[in-house]
Formats: structure tokens, C-alpha cells, sequence
């Protein structure tokens, strides 16, 4: 009570008033996040091509970018968005102690986050998995084709022993040298003390740049492991969740209808009808989520779809450049998949 | 006797008879190398010691400075300029961030507010810590109670200021760094006092409840503090209020630089004379007057190199302000290292060599005034 009493005075003297939590309000946390005007997003403190600051010291990323999209979508506004930098440990205390609307942050879908911690996934933003980095001088494109190679490990992991599943349900003989620090696994690795590195493949898109000559690398594109990373909320307010849920999914169901950030206008007169329902030309669909009926229009205006997000951070063109992959459309290969707007 | 009788039978003149034989030249006793031979080299083992720590400082400061600045890039736009093999530091890096490590996500059309609240600090800190100008009192009142609500709200805004509101999870950098370190010092200094003062209170219930404070805060790693301050205590409190991240980690700070800084000025209060006591009692004041004029006088000067390094050490243990999300200087260089168009390898490095350059310059400004205080204050009881 004496430690409340001291907060509560040193607050005031602060010039800082209690804000009401998103999760107090009857209304739910879209009403909460109406009434004060932002959506308050929980990214990483640091993480290359998915939350970093960009040049203009505003954070950016593909996971940023889906907080943005939820501020596009309920003010109009892609900067309506604050953000709270966590450590992996805060993370789902931050959100479910309400501190944060939507946790945005390399965060891995798996069953016990999803039924232990009062927090519910929204879906898949980026499919990461153990990958393999090979130099291009060696003349190797497939995983498959590693018969005889060395590979450098980090002891103890999830990524040693997923790597020991794959080679021996193959049957591939590797030779493993492992090593207790990641950055002992790059050293190594750079030092040519082995032919392939292994870990997860955005860590490994971004250790690549940290190599001497990035370009003498290369990612091999098969994946041995399950990441998939992904925004989540509370449990609880289904409103909410859906909410968040549909603005995962107009991205991708835009990209899927090619409907771009540089054609939305045109698009607008399209005559095809599912689209006409993705940019609110047709239909009631923003009300069902709380939102505005151009709530597509507004976000794919503002930020584009989902290809346009990956493309513009993580995407081949960019410095870490990582291939869509499993992250391309299901109509393309991959395994992003959307229900329809319908 | 015999002696003398020998020499009789020569001239019994007292005068030197032929010239004394030449002397070498005296060593020199002053000039530098007088102090060289008797301080560096007046010993074979003295000789070896010099010459084994030159030859380790010379090391040092060439590969220091060879990575600073002779192997170092100080040309360039992007992190692929960095990309030269054997480089050193990438100073465009720091050029081109240097408004990120220092203001953080602030947006850069308000950094004349953190500024101008930097400079009247600078102004007030320097009124304030300079013996020779008066006035104490006024520039102390300013300094401590005016000057950080003023700077407040100049650099949060909004309200009645009329200012474009920058919400706290906007600041960063050194300037986060340095309102966390500041208000950790100030605010904690009187609530030591009155903790130190309590703990040696003769009033049981007031003793009981310092010594609990004291030692429950002393007892928990500031990362824990921390740690509670932001991740538990939003569970802890009711739903429906929600206090700012940066005033949770502010208070737990300072509540635990209290405990801290108590027992400092605990031990001066024990190191003050019983004579002292007794010499205030037997003039008729009262505990607030003895207290004010005779005791904490004596005591405070006494633990200036305690509190000076309490504050070291404070304000360099505000980096652990970034495991709770707070992009302080050191979280801001590592976000940075994250950025696009930065990709070299010596990236990080650089900029945890930028942070260490900036800590350092502060903590040893801070030690260099204390000596400075001890000076102006000694009254001759230190030997």
C-alpha cells in the first residue's frame, strides 16, 4: 500500500496521470485504443529487416508494419501506433497486464504460448525455420546435397538436434564440429573450418552480412524446422482478435487479388467483386470488425499488401534479403493462405 | 696522540697544500631526467617494472588508436563503405546515428526542447557546483525542484504547454540515459539522508522502519528492481491504471539509490565526533538545528567520495533501464546496429565503443568534481 502510495505521489509529481488500460474498459481494447487514440505495440529493441530504426529514427520492419496496418485501418493514421521495445522475457507480461494492445515481436507460435498465457496468435507474418548457409565457391544448391560436408553447430540447441534429425532421415553423412557460442559457430565458420552454417534463417540472413564478404555466401533454400512468427493479443476479446486477424489476412488476400499500393486507386473501379469487398466498395465488412468500411482501401494505400511489406524489408532486394519461400502465396508455391473477404 | 706526532714531523698548516683530485659531475638533482633516474630507473627491479609497463601502455595505446583512428573509416554514406578488411572503427556510423544515440526516437523537429532543457541544467549544475558564486540557496531550489518539472514538460509537452506532445516511449538515447541518472541522483539524496538519519533515530518504530527499507532494497539486484517495477507491478496493480514505463523504472532507481546512498551517509554520521553531539546538545538546539547545522555539515563532507561513487556507479547502471525497453544510450546503439544501410562487421563494435567513450567521459567529469570538492572543503582533517 506504501509503495502505491509512493508511485501514486511521485506520478503526480511527474505530471503524469494513471492512463486507463485497454483492458479495464467495457468496451473492450478497440474501444480502449479508439478513446486514446493510438494502438500501443509491443516490437523488438532491435532485430534487422523485422524492428529496427530506419534513417529517420522511426522504427521499421515487416512486424512494425503490421502495427502500422492496425493503425491504417482504425484512425486512418499509420503513425497512430506507439511503441514499447520488449525483451523476450516481458514480452507476455507486457501484454497481458495490458501495458500493450498487440504484441508484435519474432514471437514463435507454439502450443503452450498459445494455451498458457492467456494470449491468442493471429496468424503468421513470417514462416522462419532452420536454414543453411553454404559458400558459393563450393557449387551447392540443395540441402540434399550435402553428402560429406562439415557442418559448424551450436551445442545444446533445438537447431543441433534438428539438424541431426534431418541428416539422418535422409541420409546424409555430415561431419558436425560444434561449438558452445554462436558467435564461436560464425568465427568458425568464416575462418573456413567448415562448409556449412546452420541456424534459424532470418538469424542466418542477418549473420551473413556480418561476414567479411557477404556475397561469397549463400542460404540454401530448404528449411528443417517449424518458427512460425506471428502478432498476438489477449485472450478474451474476440473482438479485438478478429480485428487483428483481418488485417493479417486483407494482406495477404490483397496481394493475392494484386491489388498494390501503386494500383488501390484504379482498383477501386475494378469490376471483379471480391476485390470490390476488400476495399470496402461493396459490403458492410470494416463494420463487422469495428472498423471503417475502406479500412482495405486505407491500408493497402498506406502501407501496401503483404508481398509489398516483405519485399521492402525482408525481401531479396533488401540487405538481408531472404526469399520468399514458404512465405510466398499458396497460389505461388508457398504456404500463405488467407480465407476470402466474403 | 700518535697520530698527531706522525704528522709532526711534516707542515703542522691546516691549508691544503696541492690541488684535491677532479670529481665527477654531480648527478643532476632536478630536470626530468634527475626524476627519471630517481623515480623510474633507481632500481634494477624499479628498471624492469618501468620498462615492462611502457612497453604494455605502448601496446595498448597503439592498438586503441589504431582501431580509433588511424585503421578507421572516416569517409562515407553507408555501412558498405565499412566493408574494408582490416578496418577499424566506422566513424560514418556514428556521424550518421549520432542524433539516434543521442536523442533516440525523439522526433528531430523537437530537439531544441531536450536541448535548451540540457543547457539551463548545464547552467544551474555549474551555479550550482561552482564555490566562488552565491546564492546556493536560490540555484538549488531552481535546480532541485523547478528545474525538473520545467523540463518535464518541455520535453513531454502537450497540455497546457502548447508543445507537440512527445510521449516517453519517444525518448531515448543519452537523454534517456541522463534523466534516468539524473533524477536517480537528486531524488535519491534526501530520502538517504532522512533513511540515515531514521536508522539512527532513537525512535524505535522509525529505526524498525528504515532498517527494513534499507536492507530490503540493498538486498535486491537493481535488474530485479527493475524487472519488478515493470513486468510485475502492472499485474500487481488494479485494472484500469497504468503507470508510464519510464516512471516505474524511475522510482525503483531511485528507491534503490536511497538505500544505497543511507548507508553512505550513515557511516558519516557515525564518523562525526560524540564531542559534536553533545558540544550541540550543551548549546541548546534543538535535533532539526543540530541535526542541519552541526552534524550532517561534518558528515556529508566526510562521504563526498562514498555518494561521488554511489553516483558512478548509478549512472552507469541506468544501461540496465534497456532490459526493461527503455532505449537508453546502450539500447539505442544496439537498435542502430540493426538498421538498414548498416551492415559492416564493425558495427557493433563501433558503437559500443561510442557508448563506452560517452560513459566514460561523464563518470570522469564526476570524479574529477569530487576531487575538486574535496579540496575546497577540507579543513584540514585529512592528512
Amino acid at each position: 500500500m506504501q509503495k502505491k502510495l509512493i508511485l501514486a505521489a511521485l506520478a503526480t509529481a511527474f505530471g503524469m496521470s494513471a492512463t486507463a488500460s485497454n483492458a479495464a474498459s467495457d468496451g473492450g481494447t478497440l474501444q480502449a485504443v479508439t478513446d486514446k487514440g493510438f494502438v500501443q505495440c509491443g516490437v523488438t529493441g532491435g532485430v534487422r529487416g523485422f524492428s529496427a530504426p530506419d534513417a529517420d529514427n522511426n522504427w521499421s520492419g515487416l512486424e512494425v508494419d503490421f502495427c502500422r496496418a492496425l493503425g491504417a485501418a482504425i484512425f486512418d493514421d499509420v503513425d497512430a501506433v506507439r511503441y514499447t521495445p520488449l525483451t523476450s522475457t516481458e514480452r507476455f507480461a507486457a501484454l497481458s497486464s495490458g501495458e500493450i494492445d498487440v504484441l508484435s515481436r519474432t514471437t514463435t507460435w507454439t502450443m503452450t504460448r498459445d494455451t498458457s498465457l492467456g494470449i491468442n496468435f493471429v496468424g503468421v507474418m513470417f514462416y522462419d525455420g532452420q536454414g543453411f548457409m553454404v559458400r558459393k565457391s563450393d557449387g551447392i544448391d540443395s540441402a540434399f546435397d550435402l553428402d560429406g560436408a562439415s557442418v559448424c553447430i551450436e551445442a545444446g540447441t533445438t537447431t543441433e538436434l534438428n539438424a541431426a534429425d534431418f541428416f539422418s532421415s535422409n541420409d546424409i553423412a555430415v561431419n558436425t564440429v560444434v561449438f558452445e557460442e554462436q558467435d564461436e559457430v560464425i568465427q568458425a565458420y568464416q575462418d573456413g573450418r567448415c562448409d556449412v552454417f546452420t541456424t534459424d534463417s532470418s538469424a542466418l540472413a542477418a549473420e551473413r552480412l556480418s561476414l567479411e564478404d557477404p556475397g561469397a555466401h549463400v542460404i540454401l533454400s530448404e528449411i528443417i524446422s517449424k518458427e512460425p512468427l506471428g502478432p498476438s493479443v489477449r485472450q478474451g476479446d474476440d473482438a479485438w482478435f478478429n480485428l487483428n486477424r483481418w488485417v493479417y489476412f486483407l494482406l495477404l488476400n490483397a496481394e493475392e487479388l494484386g491489388v498494390t499500393q501503386a494500383n488501390v486507386d484504379e482498383m477501386l473501379a475494378s469490376d471483379n467483386p471480391a476485390i470490390k469487398r476488400l476495399l470496402g466498395v461493396e459490403g458492410t465488412y470494416g463494420d463487422m470488425i469495428g472498423v471503417s468500411n475502406d479500412w482495405g482501401y486505407r491500408i493497402i494505400k498506406a502501407l501496401g499488401n503483404y508481398g509489398e511489406m516483405y519485399e521492402r524489408h525482408v525481401g531479396p532486394q533488401t540487405e538481408i534479403g531472404i526469399a520468399r519461400g514458404v512465405n510466398a502465396l499458396w497460389t505461388d508455391g508457398g504456404i500463405q493462405y488467407a480465407p476470402p473477404v466474403r | 696522540m700518535a697520530k698527531t706526532t706522525s704528522n709532526s714531523s711534516n707542515s703542522v698548516s691546516v691549508v691544503r697544500s696541492e690541488m684535491a683530485p677532479d670529481m665527477p659531475p654531480p648527478i643532476r638533482t632536478d630536470g626530468i631526467v634527475a626524476w627519471l633516474r630517481s623515480n623510474l630507473f633507481n632500481s634494477v627491479s624499479n628498471s624492469i617494472l618501468t620498462i615492462l609497463s611502457v612497453l604494455m601502455i605502448y601496446y595498448a595505446l597503439s592498438a586503441l588508436i589504431g582501431y580509433v583512428v588511424a585503421d578507421a573509416i572516416w569517409q562515407g554514406t553507408t555501412g558498405t563503405d565499412c566493408r574494408v578488411e582490416g578496418s577499424g572503427m566506422c566513424w560514418p556510423y556514428i556521424f550518421n546515428k549520432l542524433d539516434f544515440f543521442i536523442y533516440g526516437f525523439y522526433p528531430d523537429t523537437e530537439y531544441w526542447r531536450p536541448n535548451i532543457a540540457f543547457a539551463i541544467g548545464a547552467v544551474l549544475l555549474f551555479l550550482l557546483a561552482t564555490p566562488r558564486i552565491p546564492g546556493k540557496m536560490i540555484w538549488g531550489f531552481l535546480f532541485l525542484i523547478v528545474y525538473p518539472v520545467v523540463t518535464f514538460f518541455l520535453i513531454n509537452g502537450g497540455g497546457f504547454t502548447g508543445l507537440v506532445e512527445v510521449p516517453t516511449e519517444k525518448w531515448g538515447g543519452l537523454m534517456l540515459t541522463l534523466v534516468v541518472a539524473v533524477t536517480g541522483i537528486v531524488a535519491s539524496f534526501p530520502l538517504g539522508i532522512l533513511l540515515a538519519l531514521g536508522r539512527r533515530s532513537k525512535m524505535p518504530m522509525m529505526r524498525s522502519v528504515c532498517v527494513v527499507f534499507i536492507e530490503l532494497w540493498r538486498g535486491v539486484p537493481l535488474i530485479t528492481v527493475l524487472f519488478m517495477a515493470s513486468v510485475m507491478l502492472p499485474l500487481f496493480l488494479p485494472e484500469g491504471t497504468n503507470f508510464d514505463k519510464l516512471v516505474r523504472a524511475l522510482v525503483g532507481v531511485t528507491l534503490f539509490t536511497a538505500a544505497y546512498t543511507a548507508e553512505v551517509v550513515r557511516g558519516g554520521l557515525q564518523a562525526v565526533d560524540k564531542g559534536q553531539y553533545e558540544a550541540a546538545d550543551a548549546l541548546g538546539l534543538n535535533y532539526a538545528q543540530a541535526t542541519t547545522l552541526i552534524i550532517l555539515p561534518q558528515a556529508l563532507k566526510m562521504v563526498i567520495p562514498g555518494i561521488v561513487n554511489n553516483s558512478i556507479s548509478l549512472f552507469k547502471d541506468t544501461t540496465l533501464v534497456s532490459i526493461v525497453g527503455l532505449v537508453d544510450i546502450l539500447g539505442a546503439v544496439r537498435a542502430a546496429s540493426a538498421s538498414q544501410g548498416w551492415t559492416a562487421p564493425t558495427i557493433p563494435i563501433t558503437g559500443y565503443f561510442f557508448a563506452a567513450a560517452v560513459f566514460w567521459v561523464f563518470t570522469f567529469a564526476m570524479s574529477r568534481y569530487s576531487q575538486y570538492m574535496e579540496r575546497q572543503l577540507d579543513t584540514g582533517h585529512k592528512s
